[in-house]
């Protein structure tokens, strides 16, 4: 058993050594600053750590992610609800939401930047928009596919409304809530770094900007790791959690 | 003294001025082909569905009373154990809605589950249950709210033979021991022999006989001799 466990995290792992391995080596042989080894990254990775920059850079964009994630979520959820439980709602917003979900999150860059301005509110809102729509999307296809049977049961037991809305309704559409929030997670972050790196002068993105300007690709590699990272962390943050509220019963 | 009463009652595009009573503790079998009328009538004295007519429960027009109100029993055919509760949190489900205080809620849901030998399942999920499971933990479900009433749309017919004829045995037994009027709609003459007190037939939303069983089994209309000569053959 034990060595069956081994077998298969071997054959996790070895394709990453592998590949971490052959950067390491093609670094060495190209002996170009534009294609560093991989041991020169994970220096600059230590310096940048230990000199606040990327720390900061981080905290930048993570706050930025925060905000727009959890407004653009709640917005999402909210609408979605109210969408899923008020037909008159659902025929009233439905071609509004149908015309603007198609449009990718960036291409709303340039207008907001009219209207918004170069300043916090850009990135935040660009992640709002990001978390937003499928957010609101999953909680209407999650209530919708609830079936009539549950609630009349539900009903027979003597449940208002109001009950049957928290205990029943909410609860049977949490796996699709949960899948609107996941996809988004890791979307968020690269919405932010897209818009950092056009209009914000701080966060990752920015860092990544300054790095190509000075040509430094050591400071561009730790980047993108970092911001790989940060996309998996919080779609495995996610998943984690869709699990330890929906994976008894699903 | 009839217990369920129904006058003139029409459904759009199903029941057609039907008129039924029931007397008190009696079990009703509702019998009828696929379409004729059964589930919306068992909705309609639910309160689950609009309708003409009136709804009588001990002589009190219930018209007007919504269906959380009603304290009708009602075990759907395909059970709808709510999915992200464990066995005792759905027997539990009515008693929480009415807020009924957490220790009485303990003590009747366990008392419930000996009674249909089911404690052993109350951490389980409905997705670890079978079939039979299913239906004793929404047989259980129904009833803890002490209901006068209990209706059951055809709810053993998903259940292999065995477990159906057990299940049936011990809901004839709680029937008579919790004095329930029961109305149970399914399209196995030979289920409404060995369960009903009283028969009703419906077909094409229209009440065309009612009695015993020896009524309509020896002495059946013309819209029902079909479904007879079936039953008979088998």
């Amino acid at each position: 058993m034990k060595r069956k466990i081994l077998k298969e995290q071997l054959l996790y792992l070895a394709p990453v050594g592998l590949f971490l391995a052959l950067w390491e080596i093609a670094g060495h042989i190209a002996q170009t600053p534009l294609f560093p080894p991989l041991s020169n990254v994970v220096g600059v990775f230590g310096s940048l750590l230990s000199n606040g920059i990327l720390l900061k850079s981080l905290g930048a964009s993570f706050v930025r992610v925060i905000a727009g994630y959890i407004l653009g979520s709640l917005a999402g959820l909210i609408v979605g609800t109210m969408m899923g439980v008020n037909k008159v709602v659902e025929r009233s917003l439905r071609p509004l939401i149908s015309f603007l979900f198609p449009i990718p999150t960036l291409g709303w860059l340039p207008l907001l930047m009219l209207w918004i301005g170069i300043n916090e509110a850009l990135p935040i809102t660009l992640i709002f928009i990001c978390a937003f729509f499928p957010v609101a999307y999953n909680t209407l296809t999650g209530i919708k596919e609830v079936k009539e049977e549950y609630i009349k049961a539900a009903r027979t037991l003597g449940a208002s409304s109001w009950y049957i809305f928290y205990r029943i309704i909410l609860p049977m559409a949490s796996p699709n809530i949960f899948t609107g929030l996941r996809l988004e997670a890791g979307m968020v972050w690269r919405t932010v770094i897209a818009a950092e790196m056009f209009a914000i002068p701080t966060g990752i993105g920015s860092l990544l900007m300054n790095a190509e300007s000075l040509i430094r690709v050591d400071v561009i590699m730790v980047c993108l790791v970092v911001l790989s990272l940060m996309c998996f962390i919080f779609e495995r943050l996610f998943l984690w959690l869709e699990n330890r509220v929906t994976g008894a019963w699903r | 003294m009839s217990f369920i009463s129904l006058r003139n009652i029409s459904t759009p595009y199903c029941l057609k001025n039907v008129n039924l009573d029931v007397e008190a503790g009696v079990l009703m079998a509702v019998l009828g082909f696929t379409g004729a009328g059964k589930s919306t009538l068992l909705n309609v004295i639910a309160g689950l569905i609009e309708y003409g007519g009136d709804v009588y429960f001990d002589k009190y027009n219930m018209n007007h009373i919504p269906t959380e109100k009603r304290n009708v029993g009602y075990l759907l055919q395909d059970i709808y154990l709510f999915p992200h509760f464990n066995v005792f949190e759905n027997v539990a489900f009515g008693l929480r809605a009415g807020g009924c205080p957490a220790d009485g809620i303990k003590d009747k849901v366990e008392k419930i589950l000996e009674l249909l030998h089911i404690a052993h399942l109350k951490k389980r999920f409905p997705k670890d249950l079978s079939g039979g499971e299913k239906q004793r933990v929404g047989l259980a479900r129904s009833i803890i709210m002490e209901p006068k009433i209990l209706l059951l749309d055809e709810p053993l017919s998903s259940l292999d033979p065995a477990t159906a004829k057990n299940i049936r045995k011990e809901l004839k037994i709680l029937q008579k021991s919790l004095d329930l009027t029961m109305l149970y709609v399914t399209h196995d003459f030979a289920e409404a022999r060995e369960l009903a007190d009283r028969i009703v037939v419906l077909a094409e939303g229209q009440i065309k006989q009612q009695g015993s069983f020896q009524d309509v089994f020896y002495q059946p209309v013309e819209e029902i001799q079909e479904f007879v000569v079936a039953a008979h053959s088998n």
